[in-house]
């Protein structure tokens, strides 16, 4: 005979999957997210009916605590710290999860199968690994870190030794569960992996991570269900691990990259062999001002802008949308230009410009605005760089060639907006810039936008 | 194979058939919603809360009902948090027609 529990589970396991089912669409999504809390409901109701809780004092402090945590964090983060909320959400996640398959086995101690200590195994290294790496991502995120990655001669070397020194403690404890000494040890050594891996990879990587950091914590729930035989948890942890995954695999794409190359190609360190083409001083520049900028714009019938993260370090995506509604009150045509690592997760790019109202049937994705490059008239670069470098689809001997790119140098004018000549992430530098349809405007991106709309109301 | 419990076989198909869906689900998700499909599906994942919950109807000695309460405390953050911000940046979406 079924339980009362097992039914409210199978509802719970409907109304998750329906909810990102419900993602498909903007118009449905917030039926979605309230259909996954009640999702969430149901299982935490049906635990409870049939799960006798002991200590509900210490249990309702633990959910005050969360609840008084969560709720701010929720409700006063940023748009543009949404990928340090993330980040945070991961590691708090993994670690819960980390924190719950090591106190199922202090309780089961004496007599744990193989099978149990196994899967227990893999999820606490799972887990711990990717709190620290987690922890890492939002330092580097915060500023806290530096957000180059750390790159030393033996780096691959020395975290897959200590990998490979975490996965040997476990098979250890696995062959003898009663060894529980060495359960700290090994949780000790996921930690320091997650550490030196995160350490080595550098902000503009930061999308695929979080993704891959997101299917990690995932699976360790996943891998919870199967000790505690609890489908819930095994499909939740299923759901959230693909998700993870095919955002990984969207970004990766996207760079034209592998997860390996990721996690291990150290991209952006020591722009060594960089540069790329003639001697950058024999090149010129040109630089122009606002006002040329506000007259090229007013003979436009079509203009596309291209954010990057530089729009959202200089919160600039409301000053984007003043010019935009100015542009689109004398009847020029406007579009957003995406690329889907544009940013440091995945979509931040979109949920920035949503919040400063841009409608989304503006944003366009990369392959449907690419045919359109050409009969555009200017494209505006705020904050992006490395995803407009034509050098990734000319110079075989660029290490961002095979990039798929924003063909923005196919406008007839490009407005490239850009604090100085410095490089972007990548450490190689953008074609773009010597091109002669290219107009450099050299400036803080809100500032720079706000005398754009200053001009385009004299005009 | 004794070790092994009965119930494993029916899990690893839930798993499976779990994940076949997920990537299925997600692979149909507009790109525009890829930020706030991570802080559902992190919100989602906060049912691990159950786990803890189970293991709180008997816990075996201090050391493990801290553990445990530790765990509860951070995993309600994420479900308070993850569905109220996925609720705010689902909020943020417009059409051009609604203004």
């Amino acid at each position: 005979m079924s339980q009362l529990f097992e039914y409210l589970y199978v509802i719970a396991i409907a109304f998750f999957a329906i909810s990102i089912k419900g993602l498909s669409e903007v118009r449905t999504s917030r039926y979605g997210n309230w259909l996954a809390a009640a999702g969430m409901v149901f299982a935490i109701g049906g635990t409870l009916t049939a799960y006798a809780v002991q200590r509900v004092d210490l249990l309702v402090i633990a959910v005050a605590v969360g609840a008084i945590i969560g709720a701010p964090i929720a409700v006063k983060v940023p748009m543009t710290a949404v990928p340090q909320r993330t980040a945070v959400s991961h590691a708090f996640g993994s670690l819960a999860v980390a924190l719950v398959g090591t106190a199922e086995y202090y309780q089961r101690l004496p007599g744990i199968d193989s099978y149990t200590m196994t899967v227990l195994t893999a999820e606490m290294i799972l887990g711990y690994l990717t709190f620290m790496g987690s922890c890492i991502a939002f330092a580097k995120l915060q500023g806290l870190l530096p957000g180059r990655p750390l790159v030393y001669g033996p780096r691959n070397f020395l975290s897959l030794s200590i990998l490979a020194i975490t996965i040997a403690i476990g098979v250890y404890l696995i062959a003898d569960p009663g060894q529980s000494f060495v359960l700290p040890i090994m949780a000790g050594f996921a930690i320091l992996f997650g550490f030196v891996l995160v350490m080595a990879i550098g902000g503009a990587d930061m999308p695929t991570v979080i993704a891959i950091l997101n299917s990690y914590a995932g699976m360790s729930a996943a891998a919870l269900g199967f000790v505690l035989n609890n489908q819930v948890l095994i499909v939740a942890g299923a759901l959230d691990g693909s998700s993870g995954f095919i955002l990984a695999l969207v970004m990766s794409q996207a760079m034209n990259r592998s997860f390996t190359n990721v996690l291990f190609g150290g991209v952006g360190g020591v722009s060594s062999k960089a540069a790329g083409g003639a001697a950058p001083g024999a090149r010129t520049v040109a630089a122009y001002t606002i006002d040329d900028v506000a007259t090229i714009l007013d003979n436009a019938r079509s203009v596309v802008f291209v954010p990057g993260y530089g729009m959202a370090v200089a919160q600039a995506q409301h000053v984007v949308k003043e010019v935009a509604d100015l542009l689109q009150a004398k009847g020029i045509d406007v579009k957003y230009g995406i690329h889907p690592v544009a940013g440091r997760m995945p979509g931040h790019m979109n949920v920035l410009l949503a919040e400063a109202q841009v409608p989304y049937d503006q944003l366009w994705e990369m392959d449907r605005i690419n045919p359109l490059f050409p009969e555009t008239d200017v494209v505006i670069v705020v904050g992006a760089n490395d995803v407009t470098n034509p050098a990734a689809r000319t110079r075989a001997d660029s290490p961002l060639f095979g990039m798929p790119i924003l063909n923005v140098d196919k406008a007839k004018t490009v407005v490239f907006v850009k604090r100085s000549m410095n490089p972007g992430f990548s450490g190689v530098e953008n074609e773009l810039f010597y091109l002669p349809n290219t107009m450099m405007v050299f400036g803080d991106a809100k500032k720079v936008l706000a005398d754009l709309v200053a001009s385009l109301k004299k005009q | 194979m004794s070790a092994i419990p009965d119930d494993v076989a029916l899990n690893l198909l839930i798993f499976f058939l779990a994940t076949f869906l997920g990537l299925q689900l997600v692979q149909r998700v507009s790109r525009l919603l890829h930020t706030p499909l991570m802080s559902l599906t992190n919100a989602i994942s906060s049912v691990s809360i159950v786990a803890a919950l189970i293991v709180l109807a008997d816990p075996k000695d201090d050391l493990v009902l801290f553990l445990v309460i530790v765990a509860i405390a951070l995993v309600f953050t994420n479900i308070v948090s993850g569905f109220l911000i996925t609720e705010r940046i689902l909020r943020l979406f417009r059409r051009k027609d609604k203004k």
